[in-house]
């Protein structure tokens, strides 16, 4: 099951400029300590891991915990070298397993 | 006498006019509830890349250009937002525009209408009533309207609940003052769809609304009701001429 | 009332002004030292090496409007150079079921230690930043944080 995520970047960048990378993922991140309507705690699903690699090597990497807020963002900073590909991989429980790129022209 | 009489009631008419009419400069006294948020929660709404109801946004963009663009072009839709609830001939009444977008569905598109307040309709809402982002509301003049919105303003003004409160008594008579520590808005609908903090979600005026009747310990009407309709209705008009904001953030 | 009904060991008089005293700490929240699972996770985090305040800024409202989604940024002073880096921040709370937050791997590609998200706070409580250098040195910044409630909820 995939979820939807925004990844922005600037479109482009000059060689040694520390852009800005902004994720936007939707998911409930359903901590696990809430109880349902029927009473019962309503079971841990959250995202759990991000990583992003630019052209193959990891530049970032997050550990995320319930208590990230739900449509968890992230930002963190790149330093653009060269144009290529950010892959950002996320991992979470019920099987969440989803790679999604955006691409940085660096002119 | 008759002529005075005359002067007189066209003068009363011409203050009323200007009066209801929104945006009188140096007389506008409406705010919208942007303006009681923390900074912080104002940076969330300005920021689209930062907005979390930019999800929803995306996903209304991609389900607007499979369903609906064989109909209509994205820029034939700027103001419809800001117009609805609007009459709709074929059945006689006010639809909002979850109902609008739903009854296209079925009428037009030939598929099946979306569940109320479900991630698909908000979507659609969300991208729609961001074509509306910036312009100012313009209420339908359709003047068959008229005894729906006199309903909705009878709504407003009357007492519910186990608390008997009325929407006016906190939103007109103390708006600016504090409940339970939180600012009471003025209650103008300038960016619904709205993401809400305190749901972790999106959700629609009538969500909102329901949560108002909730507070006031009344059993809420439900979601499409007549009701809510017309309260929509009432509501635009009171707020006309207020900056859309659509996709808003709010507390 | 008589004495022998009272603490023996003080003096209702004294009682009376360490009572006092306590009630004027919890209305006026300093500090607290951090509960044991806080503590434990800050160990986890620095392998029980000392933690320094400072270099480390968590950007964070004093008071937040709703405790499901408070902003965050954490800055570090840094070149984030392969010589001189932040290998990784952390973000802990004290009050929440779990005080875990967030742990970010970062390294030179970075060019700057700075990482923004949001966070959900169960009640006003302090928020702490935690900064590893390559050095293997540990720095922190802590910011105590007021959370309010919006009003008219759901379901009541």
């Amino acid at each position: 099951m995939n979820i939807r995520v925004l990844i922005r970047l600037p479109a482009t960048a000059r060689p040694g400029e520390v852009v800005e990378v902004r994720l936007l993922l939707q998911h409930p991140m359903e901590t696990g300590f809430r109880p349902g309507a029927d009473g019962r705690t309503v079971p841990r699903n959250t995202v759990r891991r991000i990583e992003a690699s630019f052209e193959g090597e990891r530049v970032f990497a997050a550990d995320l915990f319930p208590a990230i807020a739900a449509n968890p963002y992230l930002a963190f900073a790149l330093r653009a070298t060269r144009s290529g590909t950010l892959a950002v991989s996320i991992e979470g429980d019920n099987g969440l397993a989803q790679r999604e790129t955006a691409v940085l022209t660096v002119t | 006498m008759t002529r005075a009489r005359l002067a007189m009631a066209g003068l009363a008419g011409a203050l009323a006019l200007a009066a209801g009419a929104a945006g009188a400069a140096g007389f506008d006294t409406r705010r919208s509830g942007y303006e009681d948020m923390s900074p912080s929660t104002q940076a969330l709404q300005r920021d689209d890349t930062q907005n979390p109801a930019m999800l929803w946004v995306s996903d209304g963009e991609q389900r607007f250009a499979a369903d609906c663009l064989r109909c209509h072009s994205v820029a034939s839709l700027r103001g419809v937002a800001a117009r609805h609830p609007a009459w709709d001939a074929a059945s006689a009444k006010p639809v909002t525009l979850a109902a609008r977008i739903n009854l296209c569905r079925t009428r037009h598109v030939k598929a099946p209408a979306l569940a109320a307040e479900s991630d698909g309709l908000l979507a659609l809402e969300a991208y729609l009533a961001l074509q509306s982002r910036g312009q100012p509301l313009a209420p339908d003049g359709t003047l068959a309207l008229r005894p729906f919105r006199a309903q909705g303003e009878r709504l407003f003004q009357q007492r519910f609940g186990q608390l008997e409160f009325s929407c006016a008594q906190c939103h007109d008579d103390n708006a600016g003052r504090r409940l339970a520590g939180a600012p009471i808005p003025q209650a103008h609908p300038t960016g619904y769809p709205i993401y809400r903090l305190e749901w972790q979600g999106m959700g629609s005026l009538q969500r909102r609304l329901r949560n108002c009747m909730s507070g006031v310990r009344a059993e809420p009407f439900a979601y499409g009701s007549d009701e809510f309709t017309a309260i929509e209705l009432y509501l635009k008009q009171r707020a006309a001429g207020m900056v859309m904001e659509s996709p808003a953030v709010r507390p | 009332m008589s004495a022998s009904t009272a603490t023996p060991a003080v003096q209702p008089r004294r009682r009376a002004l360490l009572l006092a005293g306590a009630c004027s700490v919890l209305l006026r929240p300093a500090l607290a030292a951090p509960t044991a699972e806080a503590q434990a996770a800050v160990a986890r985090f620095t392998g029980g090496q000392p933690v320094r305040d400072g270099r480390v800024v968590l950007g964070i409202d004093a008071v937040v409007e709703n405790g499901n989604t408070v902003p965050l940024t954490v800055t570090v002073d840094s070149p984030m150079t392969a010589a001189d880096h932040v290998q990784r921040i952390a973000v802990f709370t004290e009050l929440n079921p779990q005080p875990d937050v967030l742990v970010c791997h970062l390294g030179p590609a970075n060019g700057r230690a700075q990482i923004a998200t949001r966070m959900r706070m169960a009640q006003s409580q302090t928020v702490t930043a935690l900064a590893q250098l390559n050095d293997g040195s540990f720095w922190r910044h802590r910011v105590e944080v007021v959370v309010a409630l919006a009003a008219c909820l759901e379901g009541g």
